[in-house]
């Protein structure tokens, strides 16, 4: 089995950096990039944005029955979180009880590993989001 | 356009059925169907199948079933809409037909769940789901919907307990219908106590996967009584979409493309959702169950729970829904089951459906749901004879 490599390469820098645009019509924050405007559907190139990174998390999941390749993490809890700057992301919660985890709780991002893939061991980071060190 | 009405109707038993494969679900259906209508040839055919690369190898069903049923030489096309694959083709059929293209015309769903449940079964379902954005984060297929039920549940101030009515419902119909995968009724304390999946939702939320197909056979309402003095007619058809991934929903509480959907079939037919005698909807999960009937006007906004708490879903209520089990007793067959419901419908409007039976039923409305709300068809079918 192929592991892909191009197809995850080609998101590096929304998966480590959280990049995302913004609409040169309506200055709507874009996160994950599109060549269409959500907002506004203008089709002007977005210039990136770089999120901050911080949000809180908009709703949550333990989930018990995991993929493969996720299982060494299981069972683990993800969220929607909703950004400071307004797009909701799903992603997984990390540094954090499952049972500590609560709707408006403050959360930031952080590069993580997602999962192992394929024959050869592609191992596929990105952002997940832990409890805010510090008050904002 | 012309007017279109359905002639013949076939459906397997939903389970597991280790000695069939794609192509004889599908077969088996068909037959039924053309059988039922009288028909022994087709313009075309039009299959509706979500997972069968995944699960079976093999793509291009069009053909594969065209040839198999001694069809060989039509024209024929899978269509595939994820969950709502089989509303999808039905969808297709129907356009064929009011078109004035093409007069006789079949639609299949079938789908093979059962031959490989474990990773290549989740990682499938999860596909209709954003692959780089929400998949890749370790959700499955399950875990988008508890995220949508447990903000639901934030927001509206309910508990998991105010969902069981749709879980009982739907077991204690598919009691009474011999094809369904479940024809036993749940107690509201197994409902309490069942295994978590990803929480909030256990598996006496979920829908069981199946192996299952099902057919029916269209032509124009003018030429249905040359072949049948049952003919159901077609009274509204419409499809809307959504984004893929639920965090790219304007709200991710409100179906949006349930919402366009109904309303433009309802007004097709010019009827309200009061004139609907039942409504089969898409109970892949009980939040979606609640979001439907939010989304599609029969509830407000945050009160989708509460039909499923007096009655008003049961055989006798105001609205019926789940007649025949829907997808959670009778079972999930992911791309089949567009048309279950629609052949359920027409048992229902033909006043064959049995125990499960709906009082004096002539108008009713069928809901599929793709992904976690991204395509939407809704079908509003009348008996008019
Ligand atoms: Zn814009």
């Amino acid at each position: 089995m192929s592991t892909q490599i191009a197809r995850h390469w080609r998101l590096n820098s929304q998966r480590y950096q959280l990049v995302g645009e913004v609409c040169p019509n309506c200055s709507g924050k874009i996160f994950p990039p599109r060549d269409v405007c959500p907002h506004c559907a203008d089709k002007e190139r977005q210039p990136d944005y770089q999120f901050s990174g911080k949000g809180e998390v908009y709703s949550h999941s333990t989930v018990y029955k995991v993929p493969e390749g996720y299982e060494e993490a299981a069972p683990y809890t993800v969220a929607l979180v909703k950004l400071d700057e307004g797009p909701l992301v799903t992603a997984q919660l990390t540094d954090v009880a499952n049972e500590a985890v609560n709707i408006g709780m403050p959360v930031e991002m952080v590069t993580r590993k997602l999962k192992t893939q394929g024959d050869e061991g592609l191992i596929v980071y990105g952002y997940k989001f832990r409890p805010q060190m510090v008050a904002s | 356009m012309r007017d279109v009405s359905i002639i013949g109707i076939g459906q397997t038993p939903v389970g597991e059925h280790w000695d069939l494969g794609l192509r004889h679900l599908g077969y088996q259906a068909l037959r039924q169907a053309m059988q039922d209508a009288s028909v022994d040839y087709a313009d075309a055919l039009y299959v509706g199948n979500m997972l069968s690369g995944e699960t079976s190898g093999q793509a291009h069903l069009g053909a594969l079933i065209a040839d198999f049923a001694g069809l060989r030489g039509i024209e024929a096309v899978k269509v595939e809409a994820a969950c709502a694959s089989a509303a999808a083709a039905f969808r297709q059929a129907y356009i064929g037909v009011a078109s004035g293209l093409q007069d006789v015309v079949i639609a299949v769903g079938v789908e093979k769940m059962t031959d490989d449940v474990g990773s290549t079964l989740t990682a499938g379902l999860a596909s209709a789901a954003d692959a780089d954005y929400e998949v890749i984060h370790g959700l499955s297929f399950v875990a988008l919907n508890a995220l949508l039920m447990q903000r639901y549940m934030y927001e509206y101030n309910v508990t998991r307990e105010d969902f069981a009515g749709f879980a009982l419902n739907a077991h204690a119909n598919g009691v009474f219908n011999p094809n369904a995968r479940f024809q036993k009724p749940i107690t509201h304390d197994s409902f309490m106590k069942a295994t978590m999946i990803a929480d909030p939702i256990t598996l006496l939320d979920a829908s069981p996967m199946a192996d299952g197909a099902a057919a029916v056979i269209l032509c124009p309402t003018e030429q249905a009584r040359e072949f049948t003095d049952k003919a159901i007619q077609i009274r509204g058809s419409a499809v809307a979409t959504d984004s893929l991934s639920v965090h790219d929903r304007r709200d991710p509480l409100w179906l949006q493309a349930a919402e366009i959907s109904s309303k433009k079939a309802l007004h097709q037919a010019n009827i309200a959702p009061t004139d609907l005698d039942f409504f089969e909807l898409h109970d892949a999960f009980t939040i979606m169950a609640a979001l439907s009937l939010e989304s599609c006007g029969f509830v407000e906004r945050g009160k989708g729970t509460w039909p499923a708490k007096d009655g008003q879903i049961a055989l006798d209520g105001k609205l019926p829904i789940t007649t025949r089990g829907g997808l959670k007793a009778r079972g999930h067959p992911v791309g089949a089951t567009g048309l279950y419901q629609i052949v359920e419908a027409v048992q229902q409007l033909r006043g064959t459906a049995g125990e499960n039976q709906v009082p004096n039923a002539r108008l009713g409305m069928t809901q599929n749901i793709g992904g976690s709300g991204a395509t939407i068809i809704t079908h509003i079918l009348e008996n008019n004879n």
